[in-house]
């Protein structure tokens, strides 16, 4: 029988309403209590001046495996998420080839158990090879252990075929994630459209093509009452569309990135593709409006749609270049940073979009310390500050837009169903 | 990386002359000083002469490389840059990407680190992405010169438009200029803008509603829809082509019949227009569409006279690229 005491902390557990000091006891795996009562435990780590809170779940990620493994693997990718103090992690499937059947869900499962770090979720695929066409086997699929589905990389552009996946979906209590994009609005984009575009005459992705295409899926996701989960929104617009959903009860959640409530267009003007994402970096009131969507629980999650590319791709001209960024190993000290710092966001609700929120969307058995819940615990400095080097990322990829930031709050160490992992 | 600017930073006074330039890349007008592009315009000046002159040639880039790379198909400007670099008495190479390594995939930064790695000293580029001659700059060692970055800017384009104005007005400062045609996809325009605004000209786009991008206003610019009410108050005005090979999804407007009737420099709307009107174009001509060749061809036509300036300010420009001093034009 294995005991620990996670002694003298500020344990956070949003789930449970709790934020005080406290010791968190756990026995074989398992959280035991949390509370002023200090158990004699086999082993004890000291939490003095840390964070302790339910271990962090990233739910929108990309690790590349089958396909791309010289950009990331599901074995890489779980050393970036303990690195970033993330315990769980939801794989999006725009693999190669596209994660859409039991037996590759499965192989994800396995390799996410192989390589013993966080635990690896699958998201399997709305649609047969993601083309858009007609419905993967998602009853199958959520056997196998896919927690959601999405077609995520592209969105699913005809609207009867998502009518479709949230009617089915539901059947088996997922959620489907939506890229929202208009293909037809987004064109040959690059970059947000609106002045800067102008500017340097790169061809621009306005904010309705990511709006127009929420608005007609919260009008499905009302016609069905399924739920539907918005992936990454960018522009203000899109904030307002889910506002009205949810106030009229349809049953749609949001996330948002990092990137998008801390940069802006105006860092395209170097031309380098490190700014290049989809949806893309847009304008100053976006980004307060992503904040705001925060604030008042219109997006309740944080994700880091956590993206690998290879150095040479990300070498090119700006409009050859892929889209996407890695985010696993910066988001909490950008969220801490960015968010919690200036008191945009009260830490346990910044908390909460990393591990109530999401566990509820994916419906996995995450996100609390509650007694009797797996012991996935994130201790973190919130204070500590440091310098992002992408350079020794655990990740395969450098594509990370915030080398050389210096940020406040720091992961310290993990743990994962009771096992203890250092995050450096 | 270009600060951002101010809207209607125009000013009517004359810049103070400079001393040094700011630096030896050109990537685009944007980011350039109006102190530093009337410098540029009086180094053109000076070489205005030599330029189309078969006899004498300077000695001033002697020893010095200079390549043009196009990666897009060009007439005028490979010729001008060719010229201009021979003319000033530099070695010259042409590197043809169509036959080049780039058509066996391999990318941009290795094919010019290559070429670099036979000793070069100036690069002229052309690229049909926008922020091309950018990647170079953070990436190989050769000072840069932007021959046209997709939809960006096509600084020796605006340089040797602005001059032609320039010599043929006496002034830019208090010109009614207007850029008619494609906005949205042309470098030429947004270089003409940058110039233009800087040196106090008063500039108006002119063109479809889908040609010309949402929010142009906001560096400074008028917007007309209206040829015909445009024209007749105009000292200057510079006729764009469409530029097809950029238009990716739907047509951006009915046809070319309707965009003609409505867009089409003809000689019955010149006669509306000022008589010291002046016409420019910066090639190449679609005839018929956006201007007649009666009016091409006509007393107000600068079109040539373009051609020749182009000459001068790329001898400007390689000057400073070789990292000659404002005024000078011998070594």
């Amino acid at each position: 029988m294995s005991t620990i005491l996670i002694r003298g902390g500020r344990v956070i557990d949003p789930a449970n309403g709790v934020d005080a000091v406290a010791h968190v006891f756990i026995r074989d795996g398992k959280i035991v209590s949390v509370g002023a009562k200090e158990t004699k435990a086999k082993e004890t780590i000291e939490a003095k001046g840390l964070v302790v809170c339910p271990g962090l779940i990233d739910m929108h990620v990309h690790l590349r495996e089958p396909g791309k493994e010289e950009e990331e693997t599901i074995a890489s990718g779980s050393a970036a998420a303990i690195a970033g103090g993330f315990t769980s992690v939801a794989a999006m499937p725009n693999t190669e080839p596209a994660c859409d059947t039991e037996a590759q869900v499965e192989f994800t499962v396995l390799r996410g158990n192989r390589a013993g770090l966080a635990n690896v979720f699958p998201i399997g695929a709305v649609s047969k090879g993601r083309r858009g066409a007609e419905l993967a086997e998602i009853g199958q699929m959520v056997r196998g252990g896919a927690v959601a589905f999405s077609d995520d990389g592209a969105p699913v552009h005809n609207a009867a075929l998502m009518r479709l996946a949230l009617e089915y979906a539901a059947m088996f209590d997922r959620c489907v994630i939506q890229h929202s994009e208009d293909p037809n609005l987004f064109g040959c984009g690059c970059m947000h459209e609106g002045r800067v575009s102008m500017e340097l005459g790169l061809e621009g992705i306005p904010g309705a093509a990511e709006e127009s295409m929420i608005a007609r899926d919260v009008l499905l996701a009302k016609l069905t009452g399924g739920h539907l989960h918005v992936a990454h929104i960018s522009a203000r617009g899109s904030a307002e569309q889910i506002r009205r959903g949810k106030a009229e009860g349809v049953r749609v959640t949001a996330e948002v990135t990092p990137h998008h409530f801390t940069l802006t267009d105006e860092r395209v003007r170097t031309f380098d593709p490190v700014f290049k994402m989809n949806p893309p970096l847009r304008e100053g009131p976006d980004v307060a409006a992503m904040i705001r969507g925060l604030q008042d629980g219109t997006i309740e999650v944080i994700a880091s749609d956590h993206a690998p590319h290879a150095t040479e791709e990300k070498e090119l001209e700006f409009p050859e270049a892929p889209f996407g960024v890695i985010g696993l190993e910066t988001q909490l000290g950008l969220v801490m940073t960015y968010l919690v710092e200036p008191g945009h966001l009260p830490l346990p609700k910044a908390i909460a979009t990393m591990t109530v929120n999401p566990a509820r969307i994916l419906r996995i058995p995450k996100g609390t310390l509650s007694p009797g819940a797996d012991a996935d615990v994130t201790l973190f400095d919130p204070k500590k500050k440091w310098t992002v080097d992408a350079t020794k990322f655990r990740s395969r990829s450098r594509n990370c837009p915030f080398h050389g930031w210096p940020l406040r709050g720091r992961p310290e160490m993990v743990l994962v169903g009771g096992r203890v992992l250092p995050c450096r | 990386m270009p600060a951002r600017p101010k809207p209607n930073t125009a000013s009517t006074s004359a810049p103070a002359p400079v001393s040094t330039w700011s630096s030896r890349h050109l990537l685009g007008l944007q980011e350039l000083p109006a102190a530093e592009i009337s410098a540029l315009l009086g180094q053109a000046a000076a070489y205005r002469d030599l330029a189309t002159s078969n006899t004498r040639r300077s000695t001033l880039l002697k020893g010095q490389m200079v390549v043009t790379m196009f990666v897009e198909s060009s007439t005028r400007t490979k010729v001008s840059f060719n010229l201009a670099a021979r003319r000033l008495g530099a070695d010259t190479l042409d590197f043809a990407a169509g036959s080049s390594s780039l058509s066996k995939g391999e990318t941009l930064v290795d094919t010019v680190k290559n070429i670099e790695a036979m000793g070069i000293d100036i690069l002229v580029v052309r690229h049909p992405a926008s922020g091309a001659p950018h990647l170079l700059v953070r990436q190989v060692k050769s000072v840069v010169v932007n021959a046209g970055d997709g939809a960006h800017e096509h600084p020796t384009q605006g340089l040797l438009d602005t001059f032609t104005i320039l010599r043929a007005r006496g002034k830019v400062a208090g010109l009614k200029v207007g850029i008619v045609g494609d906005i949205l996809h042309s470098r030429v325009a947004r270089s003409n803008i940058w110039a233009l605004l800087k040196l106090g000209a008063e500039v108006w786009v002119c063109g479809p509603a889908t040609l010309i991008p949402d929010g142009i206003r906001d560096l400074g610019v008028k917007v007309s829809h209206d040829l015909d009410a445009l024209l007749p108050s105009l000292d200057v005005v510079n006729m764009l082509r469409i530029q097809h090979e950029r238009i990716k999804g739907p047509p951006l407007f009915p046809s070319i019949h309707e965009y003609a009737r409505l867009f089409g420099l003809n000689a019955a709307r010149v006669r509306s227009a000022k008589t010291s009107l002046l016409v420019m174009h910066p090639g190449p001509l679609n005839r018929g569409v956006e201007i007649t060749p009666e009016v091409a061809d006509g007393p107000r036509s600068a079109i040539l006279e373009q051609v020749a300036n182009g000459l001068a300010v790329r001898m400007a420009v390689l000057h400073r690229a070789a990292g000659f001093p404002p005024g000078a034009t011998s070594a």
